[in-house]
């Protein structure tokens, strides 16, 4: 069996314990609502926009140790990046934790987010980390819709 | 057979289990890295002993066709045999007649059913449907889909903090328009049962038919649906250790009578012309299209097997290990046991302080221990209890002390992982 601690690194227990940007950014149009059907997470992520780029994120939400530490370590990953960067970034975690590029290839840009190498192998933890990035995609474009993982 | 001489009751020994466990092939598999199999995730589905799996051999191997429309031996074999399953049924659950059991999907078929063949046909605009707080999904989104058709009103009853009907308020709720009572005889999440037969006294004064999901009562306790006095019960084969893909609605004569049927296609008409078509007597006018044959057959020897076993010690072995959970996950610190109300039925619900459900849940799939962790289907529930979901250990049978030890131990290793 891998060890637990693959997946529950010290980095993402630390974000589950204690969320970074956790709260909400008054009068921003560019938030969005993301749901697990699943399970019944949900995560609001808010963002600060200026010129294509993320000034400021922040998220609302409880859930998981996976998707609350996701939502934290994404929040801190995006800031002052451009929407263009943000896109990348996701491509790159989306195929990390699914399995699609080896942890040894993550491209440097990723940083703290190689932490959830590990969640390829929990194949029913995978929406848990991507769901607040989906969530981030929608706010991004001010789609007021709801977002799921189904 | 190795368990056909266990009919006295009483508690289920040691020596006794071990050899029932041994009825199971699946119990006896190794997972990825050859750790055991500890399963408590019953009330999603249960494990199938090899007489049900032999069952489905037999239909297929020796008996495959159609029923109800061939003049050949083998038809005439698998329609016997079907019958067969539906008079097992019909006994298993003290049904007055076989005519009595229609074959459905499962659990949320029935209730569908019930929602459309009764409802539609008796239930009129301003007319109300009576549900609990702790039902499962499915036993109230057939009743809102069926009330917002009908221009009829939804009306729910409150649950205590332990996890109890609020019966002084069912009662209230009981009006000149309640047609119809729908609720859990146990409840899925928390493992509540529930006070049926005298809700049914109450429903009956008032003139208010009654809908039992069963799905969780059947399998943990001995029914006679003449004694919980319902109406209609509904259940589903793969709770129950039988196939997937079956259930049962039974519902009294009269019942099946009168209502509308649900869906159209052979075997459920009598004749068929544009000018008009008549429908078949129940059961058949409730069972539209070729039924799933093999499933009513692996049902119905479940139903045996179960027989033989003795539902009452059945009963009683897994009361013993809810109150082993009961006490064990209770004394705890972290844990928190959800609503441990004293009727509770095959199910231990709890949370764990400072670690989400779904963490537990993962962190046990690691050891081995297969939980739910989840809102079980019942949103509205976890919405009461304000939690967002829980971690569910479910027992059956087949279950042991050792298992419900095994999970306190993975939940250490989570205390572990997750130190506070």
């Amino acid at each position: 069996v891998n060890d637990l601690r693959e997946l529950y690194q010290e980095l993402i227990l630390d974000h589950a314990r204690h969320p970074r940007n956790h709260g909400a950014i008054a009068g921003t149009e560019h938030c969005a609502v993301g749901h697990n059907p699943l399970c019944g997470d949900r995560v609001v992520v808010y963002l600060d926009l200026r010129q294509g780029t993320i000034a400021r994120a922040t998220f609302e939400g409880s859930g998981c140790a996976i998707s609350l530490a996701s939502a934290s370590l994404m929040t801190e990953a995006v800031t002052a990046a451009s929407l263009e960067e943000t896109e990348r970034l996701f491509e790159s975690f989306h195929a990390l934790v699914t399995g699609g590029l080896e942890p040894e290839l993550a491209p440097a840009r990723l940083g703290k987010l190689a932490a959830f190498a590990g969640v390829r192998d929990y194949p029913v933890r995978i929406k848990c980390a991507t769901l607040p990035w989906h969530t981030l995609r929608a706010a991004s474009r001010a789609e007021s819709t709801r977002v799921t993982t189904e | 057979m190795s368990v056909r001489d266990r009919r006295e009751p009483g508690a289920v020994d040691s020596g006794d289990l071990a050899s029932l466990r041994a009825d199971f092939p699946i119990l006896a598999r190794r997972l990825g890295d050859g750790r055991p199999l500890v399963y408590l995730d019953n009330a999603a589905t249960t494990q199938k002993p090899r007489a049900v799996l032999e069952a489905l051999e037999r239909y297929y191997a020796t008996e495959c066709s159609n029923v109800h429309r061939g003049l050949h031996e083998l038809s005439a074999r698998a329609t016997a045999d079907y019958e067969a399953a539906r008079a097992t049924v019909a006994r298993f659950i003290g049904a007055a007649d076989p005519r009595e059991i229609v074959f459905t999907h499962g659990t949320t078929e029935s209730i569908n059913l019930v929602a459309h063949g009764f409802g539609n046909g008796m239930v009129d605009p301003g007319d109300e449907v009576l549900v609990t707080e702790m039902e499962h999904h499915s036993n109230i989104v057939p009743w809102q889909l069926l009330c917002a058709r009908r221009g009829a009103k939804l009306a729910v009853v409150p649950i205590d903090d332990g996890g109890e009907l609020d019966l002084d308020e069912l009662a209230r709720r009981l009006g000149p328009r309640t047609r119809l009572v729908a609720l859990a005889h146990v409840s899925n999440a928390l493992g509540t049962r529930n006070p049926v037969e005298r809700i049914a006294e109450l429903a009956r004064a008032n003139g208010t038919r009654v809908l039992l999901d069963g799905a969780q009562g059947v399998v943990h306790e001995p029914v006679d649906v003449q004694a919980l006095g319902c109406d209609f019960y509904a259940f589903s084969g793969h709770k129950i250790y039988g196939p997937t893909g079956i259930g049962v609605l039974w519902a009294r004569a009269e019942l099946l009578e009168a209502m509308q049927p649900f869906q159209g296609g052979g075997d459920m008409i009598r004749t068929v012309s544009f000018a008009g078509t008549t429908w078949n007597d129940p059961p058949a006018k409730f069972e539209a299209g070729t039924p799933h044959i093999a499933g009513a057959i692996g049902l119905a020897a479940a139903l045996d097997y179960l027989e033989r076993v003795g539902m009452e010690r059945i009963r009683l072995h897994e009361q013993e290990l809810v109150r082993h959970a009961v006490d064990v996950l209770g004394s705890m610190p972290r844990v928190r046991l959800c609503a441990a109300g004293p009727r509770r039925t095959g199910v231990v619900s709890f949370c764990v302080d400072g670690i989400h459900p779904h963490d537990v849940g993962t962190v046990l799939d690691h050891h081995g221990i297969a939980v739910r962790a989840g809102h079980h289907c019942a949103q509205p529930l976890m919405e009461r209890l304000g939690v967002p979901a829980t971690v569910r250990a479910s027992v059956a049978c087949y279950n042991v002390r050792d298992e419900i030890d095994a999970l306190a131990r993975g939940l250490e290793r989570a205390f572990e992982v997750f130190t506070a």
